[in-house]
């Protein structure tokens, strides 16, 4: 396997897959996408994580030109989502696997791949060939007979044969056994190291700490953690001190502190940069031996990041 | 593929660095040795279900550092350099009593009643209390 089809060719267009400004969706009274301005590099597995209801997959509509913004702009590869016309281009370039993983139920599995085939003149038919030896899809089957976990085999084997730039999964793993869970994931990654960019949403922290390069997170339609696992292994941390008395006003508003927590005598600082000094802060302040820093992992930092004060 | 096993995104290391040390590990223990090849790197990311741009990473470092060569077209090899040529001999003897040492030490812990997340605590917190490191907890005063 030759090492050099990894390593990303140069951009000839822009180096984002999918590019939005001030994004809004409204509707009524109720503000579903608010203000969001999202980057997606190419040759990058993005993890778009927000939970149940945060705007997620009225964002990826929007991006699909399925619903018209409110206000605000995007690329997708390059083209306009506002312009109708053109965004027919971009959809044929990307693929995208909605989270119902809605397929024309009265077809057979056979004939829905025959029948997508038919509009793709660069279908790969050994990549159809091998997901269906993997996956042990029944042909026959009618797709509405399928299983959930097979479905979302079906939709992926669909977008994966027809080479797409761009898959863009809205809870691909969604309501799956961790066996096919893993499956999925692990094609997804095979696409990516194929040059395929993956933007997908979901909310389960740990597959995305686990296979994504970037990672974005939305709460209540807006933008609240654009950062990547690896930032997050490095300069995250928790710091924590015990203080007989309670500390000065003030004391730890210090760079890179993003949260301060007290309960009793324990104080616990959560620190995105700056660690060194804020440690040496909180030790001198200490009435204990020593403070201690420990590591953050994804969930705990989302879940500070979603809390509400 | 049980020579590299599947990074624990959760662990607070950098999965590229739980793989980097693995590989590392690996060639430390003997396990890997000179001229043998590690899997490309699709199937690698594959298999330990990975971004791949984790594994170009990891693999470039290592390239950088000596202990990999990478050769288009046909995969990564552990070089026969120096470096590994030194651990094979008494390094490696090296590793394997103090790989010994610590899976008594985290035995013994665990006989006390510790868990693991307790006992990665334990260790990190030591290690991250030594001089010089990088990240450490202070002393008051």
């Amino acid at each position: 396997m030759p090492l050099a089809d990894y390593q990303r060719s140069g951009d000839v267009q822009g180096s984002y897959a999918i590019e939005t400004h001030d994004l809004t969706k409204h509707y009524d009274t109720f503000e579903a996408v608010r203000g969001l301005s999202i980057k997606v590099p190419r040759g990058s597995i993005t993890g778009f994580l927000g939970q149940n209801g945060a705007g997620k997959s009225t964002t990826i509509k929007m991006l699909l030109g399925m619903m018209k913004p409110t206000r605000g702009s995007g690329r997708v590869l390059d083209v306009d989502i506002l312009d109708a016309g053109k965004s027919i281009d971009a959809r044929r370039r990307l693929a995208y696997v909605s989270e119902d993983k809605r397929l024309y139920d009265y077809m057979t599995v056979r004939q829905i791949i025959d029948f997508t085939k038919s509009f793709y003149p660069t279908w790969k038919t050994d990549i159809e060939q091998q997901l269906l030896d993997e996956f042990r899809l029944p042909l026959d089957r009618p797709t509405k007979k399928l299983s959930k976990g097979m479905r979302t085999q079906t939709a992926l084997l669909l977008a994966l044969a027809r080479g797409a730039e761009l898959l863009i999964l809205d809870e691909p793993t969604e309501g799956l056994d961790p066996v096919v869970t893993e499956k999925i994931l692990e094609l997804v990654v095979g696409a990516a190291a194929d040059g395929t960019t993956v933007f997908f949403s979901s909310h389960q922290i740990a597959e995305v700490e686990q296979i994504a390069d970037r990672i974005l997170l939305i709460d209540r339609g807006q933008l609240v953690l654009d950062t990547s696992p690896e930032l997050i292994a490095e300069n995250f941390r928790r710091i924590r001190g015990i203080y007989d008395l309670p500390l000065p006003e003030g004391a730890l508003a210090l760079d890179g502190v993003e949260r301060v927590a007290v309960d009793g005598r324990m104080v616990s600082v959560i620190a995105s940069r700056n660690i060194d000094g804020i440690a040496h802060r909180m030790a001198h302040l200490s009435s204990g031996p020593s403070v201690e820093v420990l590591p953050l992992s994804l969930k705990e930092i989302v879940l500070e990041s979603l809390k509400r004060d | 593929m049980t020579l590299l096993l599947k990074p624990n995104p959760s662990s607070g290391v950098p999965i590229y660095l739980q793989l980097k040390e693995q590989i590392r590990h690996a060639c430390e223990t003997g396990a890997l040795r000179p001229g043998d090849s590690l899997p490309g790197m699709r199937i690698l990311a594959q298999s330990l279900v990975i971004n791949p741009n984790t594994v170009a990473r990891v693999y470039r470092e290592l390239e950088q550092e000596g202990l990999l060569e990478l050769r288009h077209g046909i995969g990564a090899f552990v070089t026969s350099g120096r470096t590994v040529t030194r651990w094979t001999a008494a390094r490696t003897g090296q590793m394997q009593a103090a790989q010994k040492a610590a899976n008594e030490f985290v035995e013994e812990l665990r006989r006390r009643g510790f868990g693991t997340d307790e006992i990665r605590r334990l260790v990190e917190a030591e290690l991250a209390a030594l001089p010089g490191t990088k990240r450490h907890s202070s002393s008051a005063g």
